[in-house]
C-alpha cells in the first residue's frame, strides 16, 4: 500500500488510482484465483463504466442510421457521432473535424493511405521509408503498394536498445522519398521516436509523413499541428474506447486531392449511370453505414482522458514503467527487450532460458494478464535475433502493487532455469 | 507394464490432488516435461514437427519387440509437459492399443481450462500424430 501511497502524493498529484480503477469493472474480478493484474494495455485497454453505458444507452434511446434521416432519432444519432468527431479534432488539434475520418482502427487507416494517396501519388522508382521497429499492419500495406507500383521500400536501421539510428534515417532520405510512415511508439519496444524532427527533415525532401500513433496517443499528448504530420492513424481501443474504431486524420489538401477508398452509401454527392461525383471530405471516406454506437461510446473515453489529465496519465505510466524495470532488473535472468531513453510505458524482456509462451502462461496461472509472442513485429524480433518477448505494458489504473506482484511471479519464473 | 486407463487413472489421481490451483497445476506439467528422456538435436528438423501446434513440438518413433516408442520434445515447457503426459500413455504399447485407446484423461483433469483452447487443439494434433504413427505400423504388420 506505502508503494501506491506515494505514486498518488508524490508523483501524480490530480490523479486517484483507486477512484480510477472503480470506473473499470473489468479489473474487479479473480483470474485462477488470484484478483486480475492486467498488463495488456499495449494490445487493448480496459473500457470505464461510462463508456459501457454510453453504447447501451445509443441500443436504449437512439438507435437510427446517421445522416439524412427525417426523424428525431437519426438527429440525436447523427448529433452524438458528429460530436465524438469534434472531440476528436480537440483531442488532437486537428485544423478542422472534416480531416477527421472515422476507420475501423489503425490498420484500416494505414490501408486507406495506401490505396489512396499510394494510388495516386506513388510512382515507378519513387521511395517509401518505414522502420526496422515498424507493426505488420505499417509494413505490409506499404510492400502492398511498393509491389503494384513498382516503388522502393527502404527500411530505418535501429539500434541495440530500441532507438532509430538517426542519421541512417538522414541518408535514407532524397528527393525520391514520396512518403514516410514511422511509428511514433513502438508496440513491441516501447521506444518513442524523434517524430517531430523526422517529420521536418522529410518536408524538406518535399516527402509526405504518416504517423503510426496506435501507441503513443494514450500515452502522450499528440498535436498534429505542432508535429506537422499529413497522416496520424489511430485507435479508439488502445484509449479507453470500443474495439472497431480507429482514426485516420489528414491534411484537408491531401485528402481532398486523394481517390475515395470505398464505394458505396454516404461517400457520394449524386449518383447517375453515367458518372458519379463524391461526398466532401470526410464523407468521401466513409463509405456506408458506420459503426455508430462504438463512435458515439468513444466521445465518452476520449471525456475520462481529459477528466484524468494527459499530463497526469503520462507522468503515472511513467512512474509504473520507471519501477517495473528498476524492480525486475534486479531478477537473475530478467533480459529487458528494447531500453530507449524515451519509453511508453511498455516492458519487453525475456526471461532467460524460457521460452516467452511459458512466461505467459504462469503468469496468467498468477492472475497477471501480458502478452507474449512477436507482437505483429517479426523483422524487428529477427533484427533481435529472438522468437518473441513478454510484454507487460501499463495504463492508468495499474498499480505499483499489481508491478509487485508480477515481480514476484517473474522471480520465481525465472529460477526454475536461472 | 500397466494397461492404458490405468495409467490414465493414476494422472486423474495426481492431478486431482494439485486441484483447482493452477499455478501449481501448471509448474507441475512442466516439471513432467523436464523428465523426459533427451531428444537428440539431429532430428529437430522441419519433418518431425507436428502440424497444427503454436508451439515447435518434434516426435520421432521407434519400433521394437512389436512396440512402438515416442519420443518428443518441444521448444515450450508447458507443450513439453502436456506431451510427456500422453509419451506415458502410450509409449511402449502395440499399435492397436494406441489406435484404440480412449484416452479420457485429458477431459477429466480439465485439460482445456489449464491450457486454454488454442493450445488444446495442439493437444488434438499431437494425439492425431501418434495415432496415425500407430496406424502405419500397423498397417505394415496387417500387410
Amino acid at each position: 500500500m506505502s508503494d501506491l501511497v506515494e505514486v498518488i502524493d508524490t508523483n501524480n498529484k490530480g490523479i486517484d488510482v483507486l477512484s480510477i480503477r472503480k470506473e473499470f469493472p473489468v479489473l474487479h474480478q479473480e483470474v485462477n484465483g488470484k484478483p486480475l493484474a492486467y498488463f495488456d494495455n499495449a494490445a487493448t485497454t480496459h473500457k470505464p463504466a461510462r463508456v459501457i453505458a454510453a453504447l447501451k444507452a445509443y441500443y436504449e434511446q437512439d438507435n437510427s442510421n446517421i445522416h439524412r434521416g427525417a426523424h428525431t432519432l437519426a438527429s440525436r444519432a447523427t448529433e452524438h457521432y458528429e460530436l465524438t468527431r469534434t472531440r476528436i479534432k480537440e483531442f488532437i488539434n486537428a485544423p478542422s473535424a472534416e480531416e477527421v475520418i472515422f476507420t475501423k482502427g489503425t490498420t484500416e487507416g494505414i490501408n486507406l493511405v495506401a490505396n489512396t494517396f499510394g494510388k495516386k501519388f506513388i510512382r515507378e522508382g519513387d521511395e517509401i521509408i518505414i522502420s526496422t521497429m515498424e507493426h505488420h499492419s505499417n509494413i505490409v500495406p506499404w510492400q502492398m503498394l511498393c509491389e503494384n507500383n513498382n516503388a522502393i521500400l527502404k527500411v530505418i536501421p535501429i539500434f541495440n536498445n530500441g532507438e532509430l539510428d538517426f542519421e541512417a534515417y538522414k541518408k535514407l532520405l532524397s528527393p525520391k522519398t514520396k512518403l514516410v510512415a514511422v511509428v511514433h511508439a513502438s508496440n513491441a519496444l516501447g521506444t518513442v521516436n524523434p517524430i517531430k524532427e523526422m517529420i521536418d527533415l522529410a518536408h524538406e525532401q518535399g516527402a509526405k509523413f504518416l504517423v503510426d500513433g496506435a501507441q503513443s496517443t494514450a500515452h502522450l499528448s499528440v498535436d498534429v499541428q505542432e508535429l506537422d504530420c499529413d497522416f496520424l492513424a489511430f485507435s479508439a481501443h488502445k484509449l479507453y474506447g470500443p474495439t472497431g474504431v480507429g482514426v485516420l486524420y489528414g491534411k484537408r489538401e491531401l485528402l481532398e486531392a486523394m481517390p475515395p477508398y470505398q464505394g458505396g452509401g454516404e461517400m457520394i454527392s449524386e449518383v447517375r449511370f453515367e458518372k458519379t461525383t463524391y461526398n466532401t471530405i470526410p464523407y468521401k471516406f466513409e463509405a456506408g453505414t458506420p459503426n455508430i454506437a462504438d463512435v458515439i461510446a468513444f466521445e465518452q473515453a476520449l471525456s475520462f482522458i481529459n477528466d484524468c489529465g494527459k499530463e497526469n496519465i503520462q507522468n503515472h505510466e511513467s512512474y509504473l514503467l520507471g519501477y517495473a524495470t528498476k524492480k525486475c532488473a534486479t531478477i537473475k535472468g530478467f533480459e529487458p527487450v528494447g531500453t530507449a531513453n524515451d519509453k511508453v510505458s511498455v516492458m519487453s524482456f525475456n526471461v532467460r532460458n524460457t521460452h516467452p509462451f511459458d512466461v505467459g502462461m504462469m503468469l496468467d496461472a498468477s492472475g497477471i494478464a501480458v502478452r507474449t509472442g512477436h507482437h505483429c513485429t517479426q523483422p524487428l524480433m529477427d533484427w533481435y535475433g529472438i522468437e518473441g518477448t513478454v510484454r507487460a505494458s501499463f495504463a492508468v489504473y495499474n498499480t505499483t502493487e499489481e508491478i509487485d506482484r508480477l515481480y514476484e511471479s517473474l522471480v520465481r519464473i525465472a529460477k526454475r532455469n536461472n | 507394464m500397466k494397461d492404458i486407463n490405468t495409467v490414465q487413472d493414476e494422472i486423474i489421481g495426481e492431478f486431482e490432488i494439485l486441484g483447482d490451483d493452477k499455478e501449481s497445476t501448471i509448474y507441475y506439467i512442466m516439471e513432467l516435461g523436464d523428465q523426459l528422456p533427451d531428444f537428440p538435436e539431429i532430428e529437430k528438423k522441419e519433418e518431425n514437427i507436428i502440424k497444427g501446434c503454436q508451439s515447435k513440438v518434434w516426435l520421432i518413433t521407434s519400433f521394437q519387440d512389436g512396440k512402438i516408442q515416442f519420443l518428443a520434445d518441444s521448444n515450450t515447457a508447458i507443450t513439453k509437459g502436456l506431451i510427456s503426459l500422453l509419451i506415458r500413455v502410450l509409449s511402449g504399447r502395440k499399435a492397436k492399443e494406441i489406435i484404440d485407446a480412449d484416452l479420457y484423461f485429458i477431459e477429466k483433469i480439465g485439460m482445456g481450462n489449464i491450457i486454454g483452447s488454442q493450445r488444446s487443439n495442439g493437444l488434438s494434433a499431437m494425439i492425431k500424430q501418434m495415432k496415425l504413427f500407430a496406424l502405419a505400423y500397423q498397417s505394415k504388420i496387417d500387410a
